[in-house]
Order: structure tokens, then C-alpha cells, then sequence
């Protein structure tokens, strides 16, 4: 063994998958060291973001964290609806029963606020270990010895080995990548999401939500105000802000060549959401995020020797229609891995702790929620071309319509039934075609007009605050050519087609009489979503500690 | 361990800060006075010093009862335990030679540290000679420049990589036994390169938050008495230095005629172009005016 320095449990990131383990680790007295690259715990974290207790989750972010939700969230979410509209008509359901189906409590939370409550608590605790949490400290990949994974290698320290290691690194985990656990190629196994929030006052909020002090809403989106790409809106009411923001599957966003600050607009403009947002629109942060779809990624087993898989690093982000949850799996995880590894050890069999706590995900239920079993069955059919063109054009008729207004009094409570939303196949059936004949058959117009204009690409750009990296970009192009790079141009969320402030452009270069369309890169402007890894053609790492941008509410 | 800093406060002669008057001198009482910028790099040493091999570090100033609040910002950036002034009229308008007979003098009543660091200079006096004068009559072993040091403290040793003259180009690596005087070079990078390194840094920050915020606590005042030192070697007696006069130095004049274009005036650009032209026209032939293109 080399001399390297060494604790004995590493865990990567410290979101709410690496601060639930760090604390079941320190529980159990195991020395535990927690490494986040961002200036703080939360600078780097971008959520919907609402949190879920379930009443069915053997561990809890408030089990683990007493006073969580007093000090680090916003509003207990307590009315959740969704809107399906087509054009100015929209027919709402309410979907509290599903959101609050297998719930202890659920609540809106801001990152930057929450994950830094968690920081504080995390250092407390582990320090007491004897390790402790560093903030501003990179970890790119993984420490082999003779093919073995011993520790991890970051930017700014010496290689540290431990005994066990929980990548908590989020959706674009460099170590589960390293550990070839996960790749970034299929763009239909993610969503990308993109996010502003929104200044409100508190009595505003009371005003135009009908909410009390300890009362909260969300509403979700769907229909056709996205140009046809399969995806959907939200908005959550925070304590005196509002997150908006979108969801859409990637495939279906490059295949669309849709620009997802547009989509996000066009929420933000729709009529429907004048009644909320008033005539007073400030927003305070632009943000985006890359989303994995549980259904097609989470892991069966996500562990590699002495490396754990948590949270969105191991694909578990559940994102089945109106349910989102991911925060909830992602705490449960973690503190099972930490779990797994205690457990493991004190039967003298360390290295069984990968396999002990993928067992534990599927006794425990989580692994039935990431995948279940309904959609993986019913997938080869429900997501076949051929299939959706048949549903869709048998939907959109005569005869479909009359069914959706046959059906009119008992859609609600179909919505509502938990089962049915975790089948829901991944087409533009759901997203769309549903959605919209239900608003054209049964909705009602929308009177208000919108008032809202949102800032512009290179505003948003302009509001977010960054430590570049100058000379030591953390992306790199590693085909230029427009086939195999270009779709980040208008995938990515901080690019568009014709602007120049962006990370992607196109351009054409003429050599010798020939034209050729090529993708320049300039990282300057990136938030870290992970869009382009998948897209396009990349070379992609996260930036150095400290470096690249810092969200102040995330 | 126990190391001692050496600090001072200079005008801090930032733009916005800074006051002259007419004649170009400085008005010393419409200027704030802060700690001298280059003994952050010896503040920095004598902390990388003390996170790796633990220990006690005591800041030490020479000057009136304003430098206080020059030692609590030392104290904030070194995690100091605690901080010293040494401070007397007596002292008052002492050059390089009675300020190092006052500091070292000083720095015996605090024991026998193992490790003396000054900064490389100071913001107002630029002569460096503070804090080699000093050692010289402490009689350590003393190494300037210091861009990055090691201790074996088993050993009773100190490994430094110096400047040579003061050039970047050229580093050497000496080494000496302790106690040392060590003068940092703001090329000075402190290298924390283990967790465990950063993570005693984060206990020292915050064990020191409260400490600065309360920091005339840890603050002991002395005069002339209090470090044992004759009137007649210090101060403005002490001072052999004789300043007959202070000139500001006159602008350079410019060598070369200029004339202001506004970029937008398109006529005044097209002379400027043509002007260009013809200069490199006048040289080694026409190709490179081509280079202005697109």
C-alpha cells in the first residue's frame, strides 16, 4: 500500500444523497471525510425542488437532520394540480391525493439554503470522526492499485484512499463514469430541466396562491404550449419566491431543435400563469440541470468494489408523469449505502458492502419506485413508434375525443391513481396528445392576458455569478464538426441558434472554396447541466474546485 | 512550536484610499492606515508552519495605539493566539536600525521562539532592511526570499526554496537549524496538498472568528520598560538615518508626440490607417499592411 493519506469512508459530494451518508456514517462512528467542489454546499445544486418524506422510506432527510424543515426549506407543499391546456383552454385536475400518497410531508426547498444548512451539520458531525467536509475540492476520478479501486484523485490534494467510497457526485458523476457504471450516450435516458426563480413577496404569495403561512402550492403543466416536446412545466411556491421551470426529455428536445430558455418563456407568457405572476416579474436566477430517468438508468447495482453509487450519480431520479421525486431517494440511499458498509464491516466482510446495499434497495422498496415493474413490462409495446401513432390518432379522433368526454367526471381521479402515473410509457401520448384533447374537450378559456417578459439569454447569463477558470476550460470539443456537436447549439441551455454569448456556436468555415459547418465552444458562460456531454461530442469534466458558476439559490 | 510574525501598518496607498497634498506629500491623517500588503506572504508562511506542525503563533508591531486594528487583521489572516505592540513615544520616528533594536528586544520578552518572520518589505519605507536588521540582533540564522518552506521538527531543521537575488528565474533550496529568521517573498505561495492540512485550517478559522471579534483580549501593550531597552537606542535618538530632504520625483517627460483620435470620427480612422500604411511601407515592405484585413 502506498503512502497515501487515508480515511475510512470517502463520500463525493455534499448534497442531500452525501450529507445522508456522511451522517449515518458518523453514526456509526466510522471516519468519515465529505469533499464538495463548490464554494459552498448547494452553489453547485439546481432542483425543481420539491422534497418528499415518504412514509414507506426506512430513512428520512429530517430523521437524519432534526429541525431540517424549520431551518432549511421553504413551504410544506399542501395543494398540488395539474394543468392540461391546449392553446388559451385549460382544464385543471387537483392531484393532492397523488402527492400526498405515501407521504409524511413534502416540502419546496433552494438548494444554495438548504444544502448549506446540511454543510454546516455534515462538518459537525464527521469532524467528530476525526474527518470533516471540505468545500472547493474536485474529485475527478478514481485511485486503482493493481486494478482495484483504493481512493480517489482530485485537483487540488494529494490522492486520499479509503475503505469505502459513496460517489454522491450528481447526475454528472465523473467517478461512476470512471468506474464505467454509467455512460453519457442515449439522450432518451435524461431529461434536461431548466429553472428560474422568482422574486415574490410573502403576502403576494398568500394572495395569489390562497395559501396560508404554512401552506404551499404546486402546479405542473402539459399540453402543447411546448412545441410538441415531450415534457412538462412546474411551479413551486417557495417562502417569498417562485421556482418555474421545465422538464423535457433530451431525445425529443434535439430531435425538436428546441431552445430550452424559449420553452421555459413560454410557460412563463402562457395566460394561464398571469393570475400568479402578476405584472411585477423579477427573476432573481436562470438555472439548469440534467435529469436521469430512473426508469431507464437508475442501477440495479450501483457499487464497483469499494465504490457507492448515491442519488442521481446512480440514476435515481424518479420521474414517472406528476411524480418527481429524487431528493427523498437520493437521502435514502445514501444512508443505506453508509448503512450497508457498518453492517458489512462488523461481520468482518467489508467488501460485501456493494452487493449488501443494492440488496437493501430492493428490500426496502426503493428500487420498485425508481423502476417499476408496470413500465417495464408494458414499455416494448407502449413505446413502440408504431404504437403511439396508433393511440395518438385513435385519441385525437372523433371517437377519442368522445371517450376523453365520457370519461370527464373520473380523469381526475384516474390522475390520482399511483399506479397508473408509474406506467406511463415515455411518448408524446402522455406529455402531449392527452393533455391537449383533455383542454380542447373539457377546458375552459383563459381571460387573463400575460404581462410577463422575461429577460433575454444573454441577461440571464449576465445575472448568474462565475469564478472562470481562465486558460483551463473544463470542457473540451472533441469533434467540431456540426454532425457530431452541433445539436448543442440549440440543446444547450445557456446557446441558442444566432447568439454569440453563449457556449456553443456554429460557424462556417471556408477552406479552399469548400464551406464546413463547425461548433465553437467557450465555457465561460456554463452552468454545469451535462446537456453537451450527451449531445455532443466532448471531452467533459467538472471545473476545478471554487471555479465555474456559483448558484445563489439553486 | 511557537513562531512570531512581524508586522507594520502603511498608509494604505490604494487608488481611492490614498490623500496628497499640493506638494505631493502624503497626508498621513486622511489616510487609513492598514497592514503592510507584503506580510501577508510571511502571515501565510508562519500558518502553513503551524497547520502542519501545530503550535503557537504571536503577531508583533512596532508603532502607536492606531495599530490595533492592524493586528486584529493579522490575527484574522494567521489565526493568530495572540498579538503584541509595541508602543512608547519613546519610539516615535525610529529608522530601520532603532526599529529592529525595539522589535528584538521585544521579541526576547516573548521566549525563545523557534521560527521569527518578517514580510519583504514594507508599502511606505521600501528599504527591506527591517527585518534582517532585526535578526541581526536576535543572531538566528537568517533566509530571505523564501518562496516555500519545510520543518523537520525531529530534526530541528528548516528547508527553505530562496530566491536567488530576488529572481524568479533562479531558486535555490538551503537549509538551516532552528530557531530561524525567515523573511517571506510575496512569490510565497502557501501548499496545502492534504485533507487533513485543510481541515485543521477550517478549525483554526473558526476557532478564530470569535477570538478576533474580542481580539484587545489577546492584545498586550508594551513600552519602552516593558521590553527592557535604554530611550537613547531607540526612537528618533536611536535612529543614525539622517533624511535632509524628501523630493517627489518629477513625471518623465514623453518622448514621443501623441495625438487622440475618437474611433467613431470614420475620416480621422482612414488618416490613421494611412499613417500606419506608410510607416510599414517605410520598412520592410508592403506585405504585412494586408494583415488589417476583414
Amino acid at each position: 500500500m502506498s503512502d497515501y493519506e487515508h480515511y475510512e469512508a470517502l463520500v463525493v459530494g455534499a448534497g442531500p444523497g452525501g450529507a445522508a451518508a456522511a451522517a449515518t456514517f458518523a453514526n456509526y462512528g466510522i471516519e468519515t471525510l465529505v469533499l464538495e467542489r463548490g464554494v459552498e454546499a448547494g452553489s453547485k445544486n439546481v432542483s425543481g425542488g420539491l422534497i418528499y418524506a415518504e412514509e414507506s422510506a426506512p430513512y428520512t432527510i429530517d430523521d437524519l437532520f432534526p429541525g431540517f424543515r424549520e431551518a432549511a426549506a421553504e413551504r410544506p407543499i399542501t395543494k398540488y394540480r395539474i394543468h392540461n391546456i391546449a392553446g388559451d383552454k385549460v382544464e385543471s385536475f387537483d392531484l393532492t391525493d397523488l402527492h400526498e400518497h405515501d407521504t409524511e410531508w413534502s416540502d419546496s426547498v433552494l438548494r444554495r439554503k438548504m444544502d448549506s444548512w446540511l454543510e454546516d451539520r455534515v462538518h459537525e458531525r464527521t469532524r467528530e470522526t476525526g474527518g470533516g467536509l471540505l468545500t472547493g475540492v474536485h474529485v475527478n476520478g478514481l485511485l486503482r492499485e493493481e486494478g482495484r479501486i483504493v481512493g480517489v484523485t482530485l485537483d487540488e490534494l494529494d490522492p486520499i484512499t479509503a475503505d469505502i467510497i459513496v460517489a454522491a457526485d450528481g447526475v454528472n458523476s465523473e467517478l461512476a463514469r470512471d468506474a464505467g457504471l454509467m455512460d453519457w450516450d442515449e439522450p432518451d435516458e435524461w431529461f434536461q430541466g431548466v429553472k428560474a426563480v422568482v422574486d415574490m413577496p410573502e403576502d403576494a404569495i398568500a394572495d395569489r396562491f390562497d395559501v396560508a403561512d404554512d401552506e404551499g402550492a404546486a402546479h405542473l403543466f402539459s399540453g402543447d404550449l411546448f412545441e410538441g416536446v415531450r415534457g412538462g412545466g412546474f411551479l413551486y411556491t417557495n417562502r417569498d419566491t417562485l421556482s418555474l421551470g421545465t422538464v423535457f426529455h433530451l431525445d425529443s428536445l434535439v430531435a425538436e431543435e428546441a431552445e430550452p430558455h424559449e420553452l421555459l418563456d413560454g410557460l412563463l407568457t402562457h395566460p394561464l400563469l398571469a393570475q400568479w405572476l402578476g405584472d411585477d416579474y423579477t427573476e432573481l436566477e436562470y438555472s439548469a440541470k440534467l435529469v436521469p430517468d430512473s426508469k431507464k438508468v437508475a442501477l440495479r447495482e450501483p457499487h464497483f468494489g469499494r465504490l457507492l453509487l448515491v442519488g442521481d450519480a446512480a440514476g435515481q431520479m424518479q420521474a414517472q408523469g406528476p411524480i418527481i421525486k429524487g431528493m427523498n431517494h437520493a437521502v435514502t440511499a445514501g444512508a443505506l449505502a453508509a448503512e450497508s458498509y457498518a453492517q458489512a464491516k462488523s461481520r468482518n466482510e467489508p467488501e460485501k458492502a456493494g452487493t449488501r446495499y443494492a440488496r437493501k434497495l430492493r428490500s426496502e422498496g426503493v428500487m420498485k419506485k425508481l423502476r417499476p415493474r408496470g413500465y417495464e413490462l408494458l414499455r416494448g409495446v407502449a413505446e413502440d413508434d408504431g404504437v403511439t401513432g396508433v393511440v395518438d390518432s385513435v385519441l385525437t379522433s372523433a371517437v377519442g375525443r368522445a371517450g376523453i368526454r365520457a370519461l370527464s367526471g373520473r380523469l381526475e381521479r384516474l390522475y390520482n391513481v399511483p399506479t397508473l402515473s408509474a406506467l406511463m410509457p415515455d411518448t408524446r401520448t402522455p406529455y402531449v396528445t392527452l393533455p391537449t384533447v383533455i383542454a380542447e374537450e373539457l377546458g375552459t378559456r383563459v381571460r387573463e392576458t400575460s404581462s410577463v417578459t422575461p429577460p433575454d439569454l444573454e441577461a440571464r447569463i449576465g445575472g448568474l455569478t462565475y469564478d472562470t477558470d481562465i486558460g483551463n476550460p473544463h470542457i473540451t470539443l472533441r469533434d467540431e464538426s456540426f454532425e457530431a456537436s452541433g445539436a448543442a447549439v440549440a440543446a444547450c441551455p445557456v446557446s441558442a441558434v444566432d447568439f454569440g454569448g453563449g457556449c456553443y456556436r456554429e460557424e462556417v468555415v471556408r477552406t479552399n472554396g469548400s464551406e464546413e459547418r463547425v461548433v465553437s465552444l467557450d465555457t465561460q458562460p456554463c452552468v454545469e447541466c451535462g446537456t453537451c456531454a450527451v449531445v455532443a461530442d466532448t471531452d467533459w469534466s467538472h471545473p476545478r474546485g471554487d471555479k465555474g458558476v456559483e448558484f445563489k439559490w439553486g | 512550536m511557537h513562531m512570531v510574525v512581524l508586522t507594520k501598518g502603511v498608509p494604505d496607498f490604494r487608488e481611492g484610499q490614498v490623500s496628497f497634498d499640493e506638494d505631493g506629500h502624503l497626508e498621513r491623517g486622511k489616510t487609513p492606515t492598514v497592514m503592510n500588503p507584503n506580510d501577508r506572504f510571511a502571515l501565510e508562511a508562519a500558518l502553513q508552519t503551524r497547520v502542519r506542525h501545530g503550535g503557537r503563533v504571536s503577531v508583533m508591531s512596532m508603532g502607536p495605539p492606531g495599530y490595533k486594528e492592524v493586528l486584529q487583521e493579522a490575527m484574522e489572516t494567521v489565526y493568530a493566539d495572540d498579538l503584541h505592540l509595541v508602543s512608547d513615544r519613546e519610539m516615535a520616528a525610529a529608522d530601520t536600525w532603532a526599529t529592529a533594536i525595539t522589535l528584538s528586544a521585544g521579541i526576547e520578552t516573548l521566549g525563545e521562539p523557534d521560527v521569527v518572520f518578517a514580510g519583504f518589505k514594507t508599502a511606505d519605507g521600501e528599504t527591506g532592511h527591517t527585518g534582517p536588521q532585526t535578526n541581526w540582533c536576535l543572531d538566528m540564522p537568517l533566509v530571505t526570499h523564501v518562496v516555500s518552506l519545510d520543518i523537520d521538527e525531529e530534526a530541528g531543521t528548516l528547508r527553505a526554496k530562496r530566491l536567488v537575488e530576488g529572481d524568479i528565474e533562479e531558486i535555490e533550496t538551503v537549509e538551516t537549524e532552528l530557531p530561524a529568521f525567515v523573511v517571506a517573498d510575496p512569490e510565497f505561495e502557501p501548499s496545502y496538498r492534504t485533507a487533513g492540512e485543510r481541515l485543521t485550517l477550517k478549525d483554526l478559522r473558526e476557532e478564530t472568528r470569535a477570538r478576533a471579534e474580542n481580539y484587545e483580549e489577546h492584545l498586550t501593550v508594551r513600552d519602552h520598560a516593558d521590553i527592557n531597552v535604554d530611550p537613547d537606542y531607540i526612537g528618533l535618538d536611536g535612529s543614525p538615518t539622517i533624511v535632509s530632504s524628501v523630493d517627489p520625483i518629477p513625471k518623465a517627460p514623453a518622448e514621443r508626440e501623441a495625438t487622440m483620435v475618437d474611433p467613431d470620427d470614420t475620416r480621422a480612422m482612414q488618416d490613421v490607417l494611412t499613417a500606419m500604411q506608410s510607416a510599414v511601407g517605410d520598412g520592410d515592405g508592403g506585405d504585412t499592411a494586408a494583415a488589417g484585413g476583414d
